[in-house]
Formats: C-alpha cells, structure tokens, sequence
C-alpha cells in the first residue's frame, strides 16, 4: 500500500514513529484542506492565509503525539486551522480600531470544505488518469488544450474523458452513501 | 454527503480543494529538516563557548559564516532560545 493511500490513523502513526515520507503525505494530503479554510473560509489575505499554514503545520508536528485517536486528525486539524484564522482575524482588527469588522468564519463554506474533502478522499480511489484529468480541469483551471499537451491525449477526447471520469467519481460516491445492509433507510 | 450529487455540484466540490502554493507546502514537509538543524545550532552553541557568542553578536552571519542555509524559521526560534538564556 503506498502512502497516498494509507488510511488517517496509519499515516499519523508511521508520523509519531518518525517516518518523514509519512509527515511528507500528510502536508501534501491536508495542504489543499488548510488553504481552503484559511482562504475560503476565513477569507485572509494571502500573507495571512501563509503565516496560518506554516504556523498549523508547525503545530501538528509539534503536538501529533498528543493526538489520542489518529483517525481524527482532520477535525484536529481543522479546529486548529480555524483557531489559528480567528486569532489572526482578531489580531488584524485589534491593529486596525478604525477598520470595519473583518467577517467570521463562512460557515456554510467550512460545511462545503468537508463535502468537497470527502469528494478528493473519493476521487483518490480512481484511475491516476482520472484523479490527473479532474484535479488539472476543476482545481486547476486548465484548458481542456493544456491538458491534452500536458497529458499527452487527443484534444478531442478530453471533455469525453472529464465526463467519464465524473461518472465514476460518482458511482463510488455513491458506493459510500448505501445504507449499510439491513438498515430501514 | 447524504444527497445524490449532479455533475454540477460535483464539479463544484472538486474545485473547492486548490492547490496551496507549492513553497508552502514543501516549507512545512521540510519541517523535521529544520527542527534538527535548529537542535544541532542549540547543542553546538551549548558546547562551544566562541560559537554561542558569534551567534548572539550578529545570528544571521554567524549562521552563514558556518555553512547554514538562511532559513527564517530557524533564525526566529534560535533568537527566541539565544534570549532566554
């Protein structure tokens, strides 16, 4: 099983045993999460959203060995990440008296934040081609142009590609929403 | 997620999750690089009386003058233990 791949809990704990390529998966497996918060959710500045990064990644691995259950490192982590931006919104109103209030936490983006999460942990389960063709067309903005020089595929079939793609993406979320067998739901 | 998703709403989620600046990321895998540099920096000032004194007269070319990358992490945290000392 490669690291991409390991279950939360595993990878926290190869992460308290010092295995760095497991702390080097677990920055880049949360990195996109911690951004969306700080820039989506709390909506700082791209200096602030920075300073909340690094000082969250700081802490995690400063106080992972505190973490009692691994398998609940992301809201950990979230709850950091949104104490962090408070702090930080805070701070930038109590050096600004004469500013207007900066807003709060975007509640219902937070709430989108963890859908669209579990749609990436979804997405994680498709062909590397798919995961490449979804992640460069929707969260990275390329041209369908862009990903055709890049991926090396006929211009012509990448829309169709994209589509099936989402079709499988969601055929495995699908899979996941079932109600467990013998539930009334 | 308790609703179907349409393609629209799926397209929608999968574009919440950007990608965070590159340098920021690999700022935060190169974490336990830093932290053990920063352990040597303490251990050596610690031990070699000559090398603690450079580093409180000037830290920064201290830290160059002995080979260490520049690194603003480890220049704030060294300042903060230099001065609790």
């Amino acid at each position: 099983m490669s690291l991409s791949t390991l279950p939360d809990a595993e990878l926290v704990r190869r992460c308290k045993a010092g295995d760095e390529d497991a702390w080097n998966e677990l920055v880049a497996r949360f990195s996109r999460y911690v951004y969306a918060i700080c820039t989506r959710g709390f909506r700082l500045s791209d200096t602030d959203a920075e300073d909340v990064f690094q000082e969250l990644f700081a802490r995690v691995y400063t106080n992972l060995h505190t973490l009692r259950d691994d398998a609940a490192v992301r809201p950990w982590i979230a709850q950091l990440t949104r104490r962090l931006c408070i702090d930080t919104l805070a701070k930038g109103e109590r050096e600004r008296p004469d500013a207007e209030p900066l807003p709060d936490a975007h509640g219902n983006d937070l709430a989108e934040i963890d859908e669209a999460f579990e749609v990436r942990e979804a997405v994680a389960t498709l062909s590397d081609t798919c995961q490449e063709m979804l992640d460069r067309f929707f969260a990275r903005d390329q041209s369908y142009r862009t990903i055709s020089e890049e991926l090396e595929l006929p211009a012509g079939t990448i829309a169709s590609r994209i589509a099936r793609c989402l079709g499988k993406l969601r055929i495995e979320l699908e899979g996941r929403n079932q109600p467990p067998p013998g539930s009334r739901e | 997620m308790s609703e179907q998703l349409g393609e629209e709403r799926l397209g929608a989620l999968l574009r919440v999750l950007r990608p965070a600046p590159k340098g920021w990321v690999r700022a935060a895998q190169e974490l336990p690089l830093a932290r053990r540099t920063l352990d040597e920096i303490v251990e050596r000032a610690e031990a070699d009386r000559a090398f603690r004194e450079a580093l409180i007269a000037d830290l920064e070319q201290a830290l160059a003058g002995e080979g260490y990358e520049r690194d603003p992490r480890i220049v704030a945290e060294l300042r903060r233990r230099l001065s609790e000392k």
